[in-house]
């Protein structure tokens, strides 16, 4: 895919995502960070639960919702083995557990209201993200 | 209401993931793969996504209190500490292992597929591993 055909569902749903955190910001205060959300749904559970279950649930559907609208499956490829899946989820957990956030936290929310904190998580987890993929293409 | 608005912008979040390519970890190593055939696309997932959000964030002084909540519940620390460079980092090593961030990891569970199940599941062990640790738990409840 090239030009149009793919920039454009990527800029919509970019938006798309965009949006979902400026309601989850107007409607219920809260960022929309996906790991912190799930984090706090592992016990022992806060006493805010029910609305993290219900945006979990939301997200779980929205590759379905997707498959109802176009009549089409996702485009899925996880070509990495078992055993680095493994390894990338510890480090993913732990590590957004760590530095407070990830793509969503960070990215999404903190970069739209500039927050320094954010910026520099972007930008370290962005450099280590590049780096981790141009040592595992092309040097190793 | 609340409970229904939560279920929405999870449901608006999960189909824009899905749109937009990033659920797809092939996709996501292809944008970050600046010395392969980079493919930019996923660039305009971040822009589109900022741009959108950085409405409602500029909105949000409109607002006296959150449509549903008595306040805003934003995080206001602006500490730049090893914490926050680390934990990045790591996420990040673990995000070019694999493709997957939290985000398309968990929308995928609906996609049946093995792999990212073996993911998510490894993700909660590691969110559960940060918490085990002594000095875990003052920020635990951050973004």
């Amino acid at each position: 895919m090239s030009g149009l055909t793919s920039y454009l569902p990527a800029f919509l749903g970019g938006v798309l995502i965009g949006t979902s955190a400026a309601l989850v910001l107007l409607l219920l205060g809260r960022i929309a960070g996906i790991s912190g959300i799930v984090a706090n749904l592992l016990p022992p559970v806060g006493a805010d639960w029910m609305w993290r279950a219900a945006f979990v649930l939301g997200l779980i559907g929205g590759p379905l919702l997707f498959i109802a609208v176009t009549g089409a499956p996702p485009e899925i490829e996880i070509a990495a083995t078992p055993v680095t899946l493994v390894v990338a989820g510890l480090l993913v957990g732990f590590g957004t557990r760590l530095g407070s956030g990830c793509t969503s936290g960070h990215g999404v929310c903190g970069l739209a209201r500039l927050s320094p904190r954010s910026i520099v998580a972007v930008a370290t987890f962005m450099a280590t993200a590049i780096l981790t993929v141009f040592i595992r293409s092309h040097v190793l | 209401m609340k409970i229904l608005s939560a279920l929405a912008a999870g449901l608006i979040f999960g189909f824009g993931l899905t749109l937009s390519g990033m659920v797809n970890p092939a996709r996501v190593l292809g944008f970050l793969d600046f010395a392969g055939e980079w493919d930019p696309t996923l660039a305009f997932v971040l822009a589109g996504a900022v741009l959108a959000s950085a409405v409602g964030y500029g909105l949000m002084g409109r607002f006296a209190h959150p449509v549903f909540e008595g306040s805003f519940a934003v995080p206001t620390s602006r500490d730049i500490d090893l914490r926050l460079v680390g934990g990045s980092a790591l996420f990040g090593i673990g995000w070019g292992l694999a493709g997957f961030c939290p985000g398309p990891a968990v929308a995928s569970l609906s996609l049946g597929l093995g792999k990212s199940v073996l993911f998510v599941a490894a993700m909660l062990v590691g969110m559960v591993l940060f918490r085990l640790l002594p000095s875990a738990a003052p920020r635990a409840r951050h973004a």
